[in-house]
């Protein structure tokens, strides 16, 4: 039987969702997830989304947009966050009339809190911008744009694992399932594809990810010939639950959370006198860093305590609900009255598929014509991308704290609109089924019956401790070059491993099988864009080159994978339209 | 230190009856269950089947019935269990897939027949709509739902009635029914008020105590029952 929609999303995220509602009643669509829909990682999201809506005191969208460039260390495309800055209180009024349960303040409107570089006045002192829905904002979100689905009537494949995508004449046809309850592999012809697939942490040891987020579609478009942007720039939150990961939200900053060194000093106020312990996530994590380092970790290990017992009960427990379960249930802490030990755990991938503010996949830097499948022009016709697995840009070098919900929901929005606008334009003509779906298909079988000696589990455990070693908060050339080397082994290996399992259904070991090996591409991106950039930017910190060197690197990085297995690096051009790059203090 | 897991296994195409599986794991006290069933699938058995994503309580993806009690794998720890062995089987009202995977089609198609969206009345104002913190601190918990299954799994009713609703589809009627934006509780409680539906339910109290997200649900149920019987009585 031939499956065949319009228009088919690759992940039930916010972007993915956002998008679909507004493809609903335009085009026959369907939305493909690797998990449940409700089951989705944004739903993980805490703290809250930004907009200038000024409940709580004067803010505006002019205030966001400086921040949030500040925020990218001058590396955001600043036509791309003007778009989402000012579009950011319509998006947010948008979610309330949808059914959002937004928290209120006395005034009834939606209340709005602190958090970390979000100021007024262009840096003068902290603005409360965040919305929020306790510390489950994502989680409601998810919910309610899952329940505008189901009102729709969209079509879910869920538990569904991309494959890959086809591509024919240079123009998107379709797409491979592998469908986790049968084992069975579907192709799907459909005219428009949008990614929406998320981050990857999961190329990381200690991460605040789900299971799932493992980049897959990313590792497909590189073996397509298109590029990955800013992969260096890797997001790691300051407060994860020691070992564990497990997000502590910054809310709990914005609340009034103060970290504190072995010494009980609140060591914040020396590395961003006026901001503090609200400064963006790469300065606060290198900051706790640098306590560990200097010997002034919680009994001289490798974390550092957030200090909630000021707030009180009350706060904690209307405001900070899931923190304080997380805290009891995984540190064995109640933060009423103890402290909670922290870390940075990997959180979130500033890079990733090149798109422009209509969430088009972007092809080259603009202007020269690169080798690959797809000929023609800057745009991957028919190919659109949004959120995380996305780089617009807006987050440039680091994102800011409530930026990530406010960019899915935009431009998955913005995406959405464009794919119906493609649709229009192609009217209703079917070139007939989508080829090109047997070499993904043998693939499968060959995975299936792997009988060689190495086993995925370890190879991804190695791989997860050495980008954690090396390629994580501090960098330098020595152990990037380490992490090249450990990769080129384990993709050695990756290509004499054994599957024990050969039924197909439910079968978790040929899923992490596939997932491993586009980690392992991934994280060589990750490694490559960050032994090429010489200088060190937001999240990207090499410690051989501490300086920013606007010279040389104010540009995004393009990381193409060549025919022969190589990494081939291009620079990009920032856009700069406001905000001329300045030294960034806080 | 060594645990023993005995765990439920069954693969109905292949399987005439399902039967239990011990593993001996090495595992910290403070390891969540989940480490331990990825440890035995990555280290001794891939064949084993469960669902799992966050592996921090938000997702709800990994319910089973872990020493006879509801709950998430990855929101318990090792120390929660005293005794050996540490039996894990899976979510029960529901049929098994395979292992600890169980078909929840029933379940959502049950959360989607009591229209778990906002059904507002009028034109949407320009800005949001007003509501107190008061009448939003109503549906507070409820929201804090992440559509795990464990409460309709422990639910004694759900047992011997199929066809009803199930306590997660009556929380989020709930959530909806008292959102002061929604405009349809008339139609709400029209389809509430049977014995499938808030009707159904004796209050045995099986899915608060399970709910790991300490939710009342009980107590939200009874408040449907309430909010239903006193429009009856008053006639509107």
């Amino acid at each position: 039987m031939e499956l065949r929609h319009d228009a088919v999303i690759v992940g039930a995220g916010l972007a993915g969702l956002r998008a679909a509602v507004e493809l609903t009643g335009k085009a026959d669509i369907a939305v493909v997830s690797k998990v449940f829909p409700t089951r989705s990682h944004s739903g993980a999201a805490q703290g809250g989304i930004g907009a200038s809506l000024g409940n709580e005191g004067e803010d505006r969208w002019e205030w966001h947009m400086f921040d949030t460039v500040k925020g990218s260390d001058f590396l955001g495309d600043q036509d791309a966050i003007e778009i989402m800055v000012r579009d950011a209180p319509r998006a947010i009024i948008e979610l309330e009339h949808m059914g959002v349960p937004f928290s209120r303040n006395e005034a009834g409107k939606i209340a709005q809190r602190a958090f970390g570089g979000h100021t007024r006045d262009f840096g003068k002192a902290p603005v409360k911008r965040a919305c929020y829905a306790s510390d489950r904002t994502g989680r409601v979100i998810l919910d309610t744009l899952y329940e505008q689905c189901l009102k729709a009537g969209v079509r879910f494949y869920s538990e569904c694992i991309l494959v890959d995508f086809l591509v024919d004449s240079g123009r998107v046809a379709g797409l491979v399932l592998l469908d986790l309850a049968t084992g069975a592999l579907h192709t799907i012809s459909c005219k428009a594809l949008m990614l929406a697939t998320g981050g990857f942490g999961k190329l990381y040891k200690t991460t605040s990810n789900c299971f799932s987020n493992t980049g897959d579609a990313l590792s497909l478009a590189l073996g397509k010939g298109l590029p990955l942007q800013d992969m260096e720039f890797v997001q790691f939150h300051p407060t994860g639950i020691v070992g564990l990961g497990i997000l502590i939200s910054e809310a709990a900053r914005g609340e009034g959370g103060i970290l504190r060194n072995r010494t009980g000093e609140r060591f914040m106020e020396r590395y961003a006198p006026v901001i503090k312990d609200l400064a963006p996530r790469d300065i606060v994590s290198r900051s706790i860093l640098r306590e560990v380092l200097e010997g002034r970790g919680i009994d001289g290990k490798d974390y550092v305590h957030l200090d909630l017992t000021h707030l009180g009960e009350k706060a904690i427990t209307e405001k900070l609900w899931e923190i304080a379960s997380f805290a009891r249930i995984y540190a064995g802490v109640d933060p009423v009255g103890e402290p909670i030990p922290v870390q940075p755990t990997c959180h979130y991938m500033m890079g990733g598929i090149p798109t422009d503010a209509d969430g088009r996949v972007l092809r080259d830097a603009g202007g020269a014509q690169v080798p690959g499948l797809f000929a023609g022009g800057a745009q991957v016709p028919g190919l659109f991308a949004a959120g995380e697995c996305a780089c617009v840009s807006v987050h440039g070098a680091n994102r800011l704290g409530c930026n990530s919900l406010l960019d899915l929901v935009v431009f998955g929005r913005r995406a959405g609109k464009a794919m119906a606008a493609w649709l229009e334009a192609e009217g209703k003509e079917w070139p007939g089924p989508a080829k090109g779906d047997d070499e993904a298909k043998e693939n499968i079988r060959q995975l299936l019956a792997a009988d060689g000696p190495e086993r995925v589990p370890r190879i991804r455990s190695e791989m997860q401790d050495v980008m954690m070693q090396h390629a994580s908060v501090f960098r330098e050339e020595k152990g990037l070059r380490l992490v090249l080397s450990a990769l080129k082994d384990l993709e050695e290996r990756y290509r004499r491993i054994g599957l024990s399992v050969r039924d197909r259904r439910f079968n978790s070991e040929l899923i992490e099988a596939i997932e491993c090996g586009h980690m392992l591409r991934l994280a060589r991106a990750i490694a490559e864009s960050a032994l090429f950039r010489r200088e060190s930017r937001g999240a990207h910190y090499r410690e051989d080159f501490p300086k920013r060197d606007d010279e040389n690197f104010l540009a995004h990085t393009l990381a193409f994978l060549e025919g022969n297995g190589s990494f081939r690096l291009e620079k990009k051009p920032v856009r700069i339209t406001r905000f001329q790059p300045v030294e960034r203090k806080y | 230190m060594e645990r023993l897991f005995r765990i439920y296994r069954f693969d109905p195409a292949k399987d005439s009856a399902p039967r239990y599986q011990e593993y001996r794991v090495e595992a910290a006290p403070t390891d969540r269950i989940l480490d331990c069933l990825n440890r035995i699938r990555w280290e001794q058995d891939p064949s084993l089947s469960y669902r799992m994503s966050c592996a921090h309580g938000v997702c709800g993806s990994d319910g089973m019935r872990i020493d006879g009690v509801c709950a998430l794998a990855c929101q318990r720890l090792v120390r929660d269990y005293g005794k050996d062995p540490i039996v894990v089987e899976p979510l029960p009202n529901f049929r098994v897939v395979k292992d600890l995977v169980v078909d929840l089609d029933p379940f959502f198609e049950k959360y989607r027949s009591v229209k778990p969206y906002l059904l507002p009345a009028g034109r949407e104002p320009e800005l949001e709509r007003l509501q107190t913190p008061q009448e939003r601190a109503v549906f507070d918990e409820a929201i804090r739902c992440i559509l795990c299954a464990c409460c309709t799994a422990a639910c004694p009713i759900t047992s011997q009635n199929g066809a009803f609703v199930g306590p997660a589809a009556l929380l989020r009627a709930f959530r909806y029914l008292f959102d002061s934006r929604d405009s349809a509780p008339q139609e709400r409680m029209a389809f509430l008020d049977s014995p499938d539906g808030a009707g159904g339910c004796k209050s045995h109290g099986k899915c608060t105590e399970v709910c790991p997200k300490e939710i009342d649900v009980r107590k939200a149920i009874g408040r449907t029952k309430k909010r239903i019987f006193d429009a009856k009585r008053s006639g509107t």
